[in-house]
């Protein structure tokens, strides 16, 4: 649950949404994400924190490298719960339908003085 | 049938759409009439909402409270900010956790599709605390027992008006 509150924070930003389509095309070093941002490194660093806490990315060492690259199971975690409210707001307005239809013989009672 | 859409919009809206087979005359006073909105604005099989306030005028007071009947229940309270019959609702609501939550801004709209209606509502995507307890009483199965508590809230409580 943590993890997600956390999502939605870091999904939050514009900058960190683009470094997430980024990594959607494969791994990237924090040098190459600062690049076409026009941020500093520390900047951009501090961005991947926030993707890294909220479980969206990881990174791994390679050398003196730490290639980023995205997380599949994070980016599940919004999905769920957009599943969750579809189907929840499929069962209340299914209910809703019935209750239209039953109003039909009684809206036009209502309307004949 | 796949009669509903919801997605983000942005970083900080939800929309919500849904076709009805009723006009917006109809689909607007089952939003906003309370003998109407008890019978479908529920969740979980089981829940009712025994006591259902909904004065529709700007700024007329909205109450919900549901029930599971079992002792467990919890309720929203907001008010009205615009009404167009049968057009438009727009309404500020809030969840009583019992702590209210952030104030909720919806916006919901009713165009005439056919002989039906398109239902449009927009709403603020919800805090990150409200989103948590949200997915956690969506979640039937395998949820931690840490937010077992959580378990008796219906969802959603969208859209009161």
């Amino acid at each position: 649950m943590e993890s997600l509150n956390a999502a939605f924070f870091a999904l939050s930003d514009p900058t960190r949404r683009a470094i997430l389509a980024r990594l959607a095309q494969g791994e990237a070093t924090v040098m190459e994400l600062a690049e076409p941002f026009e941020m500093s490194q520390p900047a951009i660093s501090r961005h991947l924190k926030v993707l890294e806490d909220a479980a969206l990315i990881a990174r791994r060492v390679d050398g003196t490298r730490r290639p980023c690259r995205l997380r599949k199971d994070g980016m599940r975690a919004i999905e769920q719960w957009l599943d969750m409210m579809r189907a929840a707001f499929a069962r209340n307005y299914d209910r809703l339908d019935q209750v239209l239809a039953d109003m039909q013989p009684h809206t036009k009672g209502r309307q004949t003085p | 049938m796949s009669k509903l859409t919801l997605s983000t919009e942005g970083d900080r809206f939800v929309v919500v759409t849904r076709r009805f087979a009723a006009p917006p005359e109809m689909v607007f006073r089952a939003h906003t009439d309370p003998e109407l909105i008890k019978q479908w604005l529920l969740g979980p099989d089981g829940w009712t909402m025994p006591v259902c306030v909904s004065e529709a005028r700007v700024g007329g007071k909205i109450r919900y409270e549901w029930t599971d009947g079992k002792g467990g229940g919890f309720h929203l309270t907001g008010e009205y900010v615009e009404l167009s019959p049968f057009s438009k609702i727009v309404h500020i609501e809030r969840m009583h956790l019992p702590d209210p939550t952030p104030d909720n801004h919806v916006e919901t709209r009713f165009e005439a599709d056919g002989a039906g209606t398109l239902m449009t509502m927009r709403m603020t995507l919800p805090s990150a605390e409200t989103r948590a307890a949200m997915l956690a009483t969506g979640m039937e199965h395998g949820m931690e027992a840490s937010y077992a508590r959580l378990e008796k809230l219906p969802w959603p409580v969208q859209p009161a008006g």
